[in-house]
């Protein structure tokens, strides 16, 4: 049996909407994974903190603040700086489509927009980490 | 540091205190990894000084608001502590969320802090597996004292106080009244009691009830163990009681060691790890045994076998494997 994904669920920045990122956290435990939750105002290195202590396989980011193209990269900065520029860093929230090319480029490896069904997130992090589908359902 | 890291180095790592070795070997202990175990044989004989401290008590209670309070008071004393907080998993999925170190992010640059959070892993009695073996790892690397911080328990999960030095037992006011404090389990296993929550007003009534029930406790057998259970009232918001706390826990740890108790309950706490694996290990030979075993289950559901007929056919079988 393949051991559990780890998931670091947070919220980088100064917004305060947590529903998105709470929704993905229940989304990514009923998947199977073990969701370390860390909620609001993360900075950078409050995450790639976690990010190494706690051993994450996925770093899960949720931004509503528009803030997002100057959030993203110190972030995967202070996961470099720290040695876990080897996690795969997904990104969710309201980030307009044209920005998503660019941030690719940055090295997050997928942007789940507005309406994204939960489970193509959660199919896509499977894929990405080898995990098992709990249910057998995909 | 690669993930691909061997256990020699990884062992090596955690010896020297870092934090990358440190996380992935408890993630190989975690995950019944072989590097995981050798991570541990190498470490081993550098780890025995910590004292290790279970804090438990029901979901909600506020153990990880405490422990996050406990973290402030050992670092302004200049200790290294390291905090296993465990949540539990899902019985249907497997799946977790670990919500503890949300009341922990304070700390992230002093790297005289780790928090790490494990999934329960349907193990049972508020713990993991492998939750002492992990300590060990915290051990190594230098943290003193390590927190354990169960799941939200119940009345009956006590299982912490055969793993840890120390036990606190988090209770919280309004949950009922003086006969609640009468009750056998969960109650009996505090070396500490934290009433938490102490800014509310019936804080204060629970931890009468509390030390009135253990002074007659202690007319019968405190004396006879030679410690008496303290209850201390805390409150995180407030942040009163925790210097309290701490000094009883000190005053614990002192007299486990001018005691033959720290070595008695270092005794308990490796056999229980010991037995455990034991347990682990040959519950995985009766899992593969029974997989075998349909044409039992099969009788059993038929009615001609009863159940218990059933157990003994297949330790037979189990047993006739060896």
């Amino acid at each position: 049996m393949k051991q559990p994904v780890r998931i670091l669920v947070a919220k980088p920045g100064l917004d305060g909407h947590d529903r998105g990122a709470k929704v993905m956290a229940r989304a990514f435990r009923d998947a199977g994974f073990e969701v370390i939750y860390t909620g609001l105002f993360q900075t950078p290195e409050m995450i790639a903190n976690a990010a190494l202590q706690e051993d994450v396989d996925v770093v899960g980011l949720s931004i509503l603040s528009g803030a997002h193209m100057s959030l993203f990269p110190p972030i995967i900065e202070a996961l470099r700086q720290v040695g876990r520029d080897d996690a795969l860093v997904i990104a969710g929230g309201t980030i307009p489509a044209t920005d998503i090319p660019r941030i690719r480029e940055m090295g997050i490896a997928e942007v789940f927009g507005p309406g994204t069904r939960l489970q193509d997130a959660i199919q896509f992090v499977r894929e990405r980490t080898g995990a098992d589908d709990p249910e057998g359902s995909t | 540091m690669p993930r691909s890291a061997s256990p020699e180095t990884l062992a090596t790592g955690v010896i020297g205190g870092d934090t990358a070795s440190i996380a992935r070997s408890i993630t190989a202990i975690e995950n019944d990894a072989p590097a995981g175990r050798e991570v541990l044989d190498r470490i081993f004989p550098h780890t025995g000084a910590a004292h290790i401290i279970g804090v438990t008590g029901p979901p909600g209670s506020g153990k990880s608001s405490l422990v996050n309070e406990i973290i402030r008071e050992t670092r302004g004393r200049g200790k290294k502590i390291a905090v296993l907080a465990i949540d539990p998993s899902s019985p249907i999925t497997g799946g977790a969320t670990l919500g503890d170190r949300i009341r922990m992010l304070e700390w992230h640059a002093d790297p005289g802090v780790f928090v790490r959070s494990m999934a329960s892993r349907r193990f049972g009695g508020g713990l993991a597996q492998h939750t002492l073996t992990v300590a060990h790892v915290f051990d190594a690397a230098g943290f003193d004292p390590i927190v354990i911080e169960t799941v939200g328990t119940g009345q009956d999960e006590v299982a912490i106080a055969a793993l840890a030095h120390s036990t606190v037992l988090v209770q919280v006011p309004g949950m009922g009244d003086s006969v609640q404090t009468l009750k056998a389990g969960s109650l009996e296993i505090g070396d500490v009691i934290a009433v938490s929550k102490g800014d509310r007003p019936e804080a204060q009534a629970l931890a009468r009830d509390l030390r009135r029930l253990q002074t007659l406790v202690d007319d019968m057998d405190g004396l006879m163990h030679g410690w008496r259970t303290k209850v201390v009232t805390t409150s995180a918001t407030e942040r009163t009681g925790i210097d309290t706390l701490l000094a009883a826990l000190a005053e614990h740890r002192a007299w486990l060691r001018d005691s033959e108790e720290w070595e008695l309950r270092t005794r308990r706490m490796l056999g229980t790890e010991i037995a455990s694996r034991v347990q682990q290990r040959l519950l995985a030979d009766v899992v593969a045994a029974s997989e075998s075993t349909g044409d039992v289950i099969e009788q059993v559901v038929a009615r001609s076998v009863s159940p218990l007929a059933a157990a003994d056919r297949m330790l037979e079988r189990l047993r006739s494997r060896r």
